[in-house]
């Protein structure tokens, strides 16, 4: 059986920046559950000499001249910003003030 | 005139000067604007004016590319420079790319019109187009079955004859399975032919762009022109150019071609049995010699797939954060309005992908699964390349079963994933495959698929037109009256 109850869903999903519903909690636990055990079954295959594969390409370090190209301009690059403060995206605060005193 | 369908029969349209670039546009726009299964998201009309109007001039100057005019549909997780593109999530809708991914500029520069950007399962992630955050996309066969997934809407469009090719992407089957469930020809290329610079980035180890047509032909003309390296990405192969069309009139004669025995077993349909098993005795009839051959970790792609896929999905969304572009739901603060944001941007199956992939990757269980599953990867690409030494192509059903109805699998996925057991493994070993039309099972479309080894387009293009050749398969239109049913 697998290891997945609400607890290690909420957690995950925290981990991912998902906010879910209990609704959605209790669902995704039931679903998720049959997935790991399905995919789970790799632990069958003798993998003790074998090396992982991460790309399939047999390329290695493409590497390529560091040139100066043009690029976006400035209005291209935020013109879907939600939100935006002249050249900046405009975010809530992230540092609070230091209480004075 | 008869609306011309193939690639080449607009090109004779258009030098014959029976119809112009802009006449075809429209017409296709028309149909677009018609279309009754919701396989549009935008249609470009300004757009696909103009690069119409280019195209006839092209044309009378004397010098056009086979692509020149024709008519075409852009699966809408495809950048396209100031034309909205959403990749079908309410956490893009709105977004505006300020450039165009690299295909499609290649397809603009050889003069092709695009029509429009099609219906598709958000992000990519799903086996028949109900996954869309603008509603499931309806298969012209029967407007109560899924189109298949996730570019329904790129297939369908080729369908139901509003465009003479679309593109689509394939993660784990995405162009070959719907391609099989409406009847067309779909294909994903070798992984590294085709650059996916601009393209939404679902699982970055397993994804290809690939082209929806009517014929194989018209498969090959189109990868002609998306091939080959780009500087913008690293993961393209610089190989030569060489003609994918220089054996399509050769014939299998000679040929040795696989039958994986792992692909004809539980879970698939008789009608689809049936018809493959058919496809493939005509091959041999043609002189191919058939073999039986075995690709033993096949049953283990699919957890391979779900590990690795959702893994790199996960990573890949994590820009969706409201910041630079998308949607954005403010919360009390700023980790609170990335919670928000991505919980009410992602519909339910990327949410169950986010953290099937994150939990892969957290830290007790990245041995267990994630290397484990890049392990197994190896088996099965090394199973393949054994079997290639044997044989020059493979033969299998490209799904296990025919289109199945619209909210028939919705709430279970292990039962929806199941449906790319036999075009998961072809993403996993990162080679080329092709979904073509072998007949109708209880009425409703069959597809054969042809794998090839590493880099052997040409072969799997060479033995899918031998096919062809001899069958009217691929010319299997649409009951009309499905059209009145959808709307």
């Amino acid at each position: 059986m697998s290891e997945i109850d609400p607890g290690v869903v909420r957690y995950v999903a925290d981990l991912a920046r998902i906010a879910l519903t209990d609704a959605e909690v209790e669902r995704f636990t039931v679903q998720l559950s049959v997935v790991l055990d399905s995919v789970g079954r790799l632990r069958e295959v003798d993998t003790e000499a074998i090396p992982p594969t991460a790309s399939v390409l047999p390329l290695h370090n493409v590497m390529r001249e560091d040139e100066v190209r043009p690029g976006l301009t400035l209005d291209e690059a935020m013109r879907n910003a939600p939100a935006r403060d002249g050249d900046l995206f405009r975010v809530q605060t992230v540092i609070e003030e230091r209480p004075s005193g | 005139m008869a609306e011309p369908r193939t690639i080449l029969e607009v090109a004779e349209t258009l030098r014959d000067l029976e119809a112009s670039a802009v006449d075809l546009a429209r017409a296709a726009i028309d149909r677009a604007r018609a279309d009754p299964f919701n396989a549009w998201l935008t249609v470009t009309e300004d757009r696909a004016l103009a690069q119409a109007r280019a195209a006839d001039e092209r044309i009378a100057s004397g010098d056009a590319p086979l692509l020149c005019g024709v008519p075409w549909a852009c699966k809408d997780i495809i950048g396209t420079k100031d034309v909205e593109t959403t990749a079908g999530s309410r956490i893009l809708a709105g977004y505006v790319p300020p450039y165009s991914a690299t295909v499609v500029e290649r397809l603009d520069r050889e003069g092709a019109v695009m029509i429009g950007k099609t219906n598709l399962d958000e992000f990519a992630m799903g086996s028949s187009n109900e996954n869309s955050a603008f509603g499931p996309v309806r298969n012209p066969w029967d407007p109560s079955r899924v189109p298949g997934g996730s570019s329904g809407g790129s297939a369908v469009s080729v369908a139901s004859g509003e465009v003479v090719f679309a593109l689509g992407t394939d993660t784990g089957g995405s162009i070959r399975q719907p391609a099989a469930l409406t009847g067309v020809t779909g294909m994903k290329p070798t992984y590294g032919r085709v650059s996916r610079y601009g393209v939404v980035a679902f699982a970055s180890s397993l994804d290809q762009v690939g082209p929806f047509t009517t014929t194989v032909e018209d498969s090959a003309i189109v990868c002609q022109a998306l091939f080959g390296k780009d500087p913008a990405d690293a993961t393209t192969m610089p190989l030569d150019r060489e003609d994918l069309r220089r054996g399509l009139g050769d014939g299998v004669k000679g040929m040795r071609l696989g039958v994986p025995k792992e692909y004809f077993v539980k879970g698939i349909e008789p009608g689809v049995e049936s018809a493959v098993r058919a496809a493939i005795r005509e091959l041999e009839r043609q002189g191919a010699s058939i073999e039986e051959v075995s690709l033993p970790s096949t049953d283990h792609a699919l957890g391979v797939y779900y590990i690795i896929q959702p893994a790199e999905a996960s990573a890949n969304l994590a820009r969706y954060d409201g910041v630079r572009y998308g949607l954005r739901v403010e919360g009390r603060d700023l980790v609170d309005t990335y919670k928000r944001t991505r919980g009410a941007g992602f519909g339910a199956e990327v949410k169950r992908r986010m953290i099937l992939g994150t939990y892969a990757l957290s830290t007790g269980y990245y041995d267990a699964y994630y290397v484990k599953a890049q392990k197994v990867r190896t088996v099965i690409k090394a199973e393949f390349e054994r079997v290639f030494e044997r044989v020059d192509a493979l033969l299998t059903p490209t799904s296990p079963t025919v289109a199945f109805g619209i909210g028939s699998k919705v709430n279970d996925p292990l039962s929806m994933y199941l449906n790319d057991v036999f075009t998961l493994p072809v993403n996993i070993a990162g080679l080329p495959g092709i979904s073509i039309p072998c007949g109708l099972s209880e009425a409703l479309p069959v597809g054969l698929q042809v794998i090839a080894g590493y880099d052997q387009e040409a072969t799997m293009f060479r033995v899918a037109a031998a096919y062809e050749r001899a069958t009217e398969h691929h010319r299997m239109r649409p009951p009309e009256r499905a059209k009145e049913v959808a709307r």
